[in-house]
């Protein structure tokens, strides 16, 4: 099997007329984490929403370049398809409120239309709350609304509902950046875990967190790919002075 | 200095208890209105007030089943055209923000929500009433639809725009069409808004009569067919209060009653609704 499951080749992307990535060619590989770090507006965001093609939602905004996910040009394929092979977990814990637990994580299946037998649609919650680690504390409680959850809980809610899809590929954008220290921890550990079923891209301006769960790092600065490699590599002997300046928090 | 304080503390006291006296000012005739119904209303209300036709005059026993049947004929017929039309405009204008044409919408709203009853009224004549050559329910239905709209549009538009962008996102990103999500996921969370936004619109609507006096017209037999002319509650009342006959007086108070029961348990719905 090919290790690079997803890249980009020149991509560039504008709202209206401002360019906010600039040439970017970044290879991700299969069943590893790999952070995208970097000051704000950066474009890191910017990056992961055009891989599953959110981007273009914004009135003005375009791409030019191309974006490969498993030999599939994303641009060929309909943005429903792509992004249900390219799951994605917000800033701020999104479930939805008129749902309970069990409609939250099967949301995918349910709003698509698609039915599942009931086995099926049961073991399929199940198996994402466990990978999401969150079975054990709901498993009782599944009726409930999804809201009455901890913010933490919730994040790990917003994981499952993605994983219920069974996606090649998720996107992470700043998971933790709404979230108490302890539940930070508990979704890096998820993180870590869950590579071994799916890839993982992680946008995160905290460089610790990204030292802490990933395999390869992205330093962006102002719309460009400053540099790219393995985190130990690049938090120990990066490249780049700027990469450098950054991680020591010379500016950012 | 401490003169100045409690001259200071005087002025405080005064201006609050005259914001109290005006406030009890105001609402005197509120519940002076509400009681002057109540104490004329209830002794004309029985069963054959509420079952019955209206009798000819100088019989007893007349009711305004009619009016009380087509006041609830309009309501509906306004109802099934304005909500669908109403809430499909309100998510236009709310994903659309900033375009023109959503920006024209908004001022024709704002300036049909201004025009007075009775030009609506005249519209709905010329556009329903004219062409068939007939009064009818429908027509009434129409003038008060147009009347409900921007009730209904402003409520769900302002409604949606307080559901986070992130929500809308969420579906999206799970692959949801914008159609479904839009459905399944943003409605159900506005729906208490729009619900009270409808409500309101009835209650608004319920108690019109300018606008129903040429095209609903008024009918003195029960009357279920939308093409033909039907009573209504607000039009009864103005008939009969302008009447020269006591019993109709009576029974005026009576529909005036009904009909002020009517509106006010529509806004205890509305705010119950509105708290969930």
């Amino acid at each position: 099997m090919n290790k690079t499951i997803l890249k980009t080749e020149n991509l560039c992307a504008y709202f209206t007329d401002e360019k906010v990535l600039k040439d970017v060619n970044i290879q991700f590989e299969r069943n590893k984490v790999t952070a995208i770090m970097g000051p704000s507006g950066c474009g890191k965001t910017t990056l992961i929403r055009t891989i599953n093609r959110m981007h273009e939602l914004v009135p003005g905004a375009r791409i030019t370049g191309r974006i490969i996910l498993e030999e599939d040009n994303i641009a060929t394929l309909h943005p429903i398809l792509v992004r249900r092979r390219i799951g994605m977990v917000f800033q701020r814990p999104n479930p939805f409120p008129t749902m309970s637990i069990f409609e939250n994580v099967i949301a995918g299946y349910k709003l698509n239309g698609i039915h599942l037998p009931k086995d099926e649609m049961n073991q399929t919650v199940e198996e994402a709350l466990k990978g999401a680690a969150l079975w054990d504390e709901v498993k009782d409680v599944l009726h409930r609304k999804g809201t009455f959850l901890s913010g933490g809980q919730q994040q790990r809610l917003c994981i499952a509902r993605a994983l219920a899809m069974r996606p090649p590929v998720i996107l992470l954008d700043e998971p933790t950046s709404a979230l108490d220290p302890k539940a930070t921890s508990s979704i890096e550990e998820l993180i870590v875990e869950l590579k071994d079923t799916v890839t993982i891209l992680i946008v995160t301006h905290n460089t610790a967190q990204a030292a802490r769960v990933s395999d390869f790092t992205a330093f962006m600065y102002l719309g460009e790919l400053i540099e790219f490699g393995t985190t130990q590599k690049m938090f120990t002997v990066p490249d780049h002075k700027k990469t450098e300046e950054y991680l020591t928090g010379k500016f950012g | 200095m401490k003169e100045r304080t409690y001259y200071r503390i005087a002025r405080d006291k005064i201006f609050i208890s005259t914001v109290v006296l005006l406030c009890a000012i105001s609402i005197v005739p509120l519940l002076l209105i509400l009681y002057y119904i109540a104490i004329n209303g209830i002794s004309a209300i029985n069963w054959e007030f509420l079952f019955n036709l209206p009798a000819p005059v100088g019989e007893e026993g007349g009711g305004v089943s009619n009016a009380i049947i087509g006041t609830l004929m309009l309501v509906v017929i306004a109802s099934i055209m304005a909500v669908p039309i109403g809430i499909l405009t309100g998510i236009y204008l709310s994903e659309n923000k900033d375009s023109r044409f959503a920006g024209m919408i908004r001022s024709t709203v704002e300036v049909i929500m201004g025009v007075p009853s009775i030009i609506l009224g005249i519209i709905a004549y010329a556009w329903v009433v004219l062409p068939m050559r007939q009064f009818s329910a429908l027509a009434g239905g129409v003038a008060l639809a147009i009347m409900m709209l921007p009730v209904i549009i402003r409520s769900t538009e302002e409604t949606l725009n307080l559901i986070p962008n992130e929500l809308k996102e969420a579906s999206l990103a799970l692959g949801v069409p914008y159609y479904r999500t839009m459905i399944k996921v943003i409605l159900p969370v506005g729906l208490s808004g729009i619900i009270t936004g409808i409500l309101l619109g009835v209650a608004r609507i319920a108690g019109e009569t300018a606008p129903l006096l040429f095209t609903a017209f008024g009918n003195q037999f029960m009357n279920l067919n939308i093409f033909k002319p039907v009573n209504s509650l607000p039009l009864m009342i103005y008939y009969y209060a302008t009447s020269p006959y006591e019993q109709w007086h009576v029974d005026a108070w009576g529909a005036s009653f009904l009909l002020a029961i009517f509106v006010l348990g529509l806004n205890f719905i509305t705010k119950l609704v509105a708290r969930r």
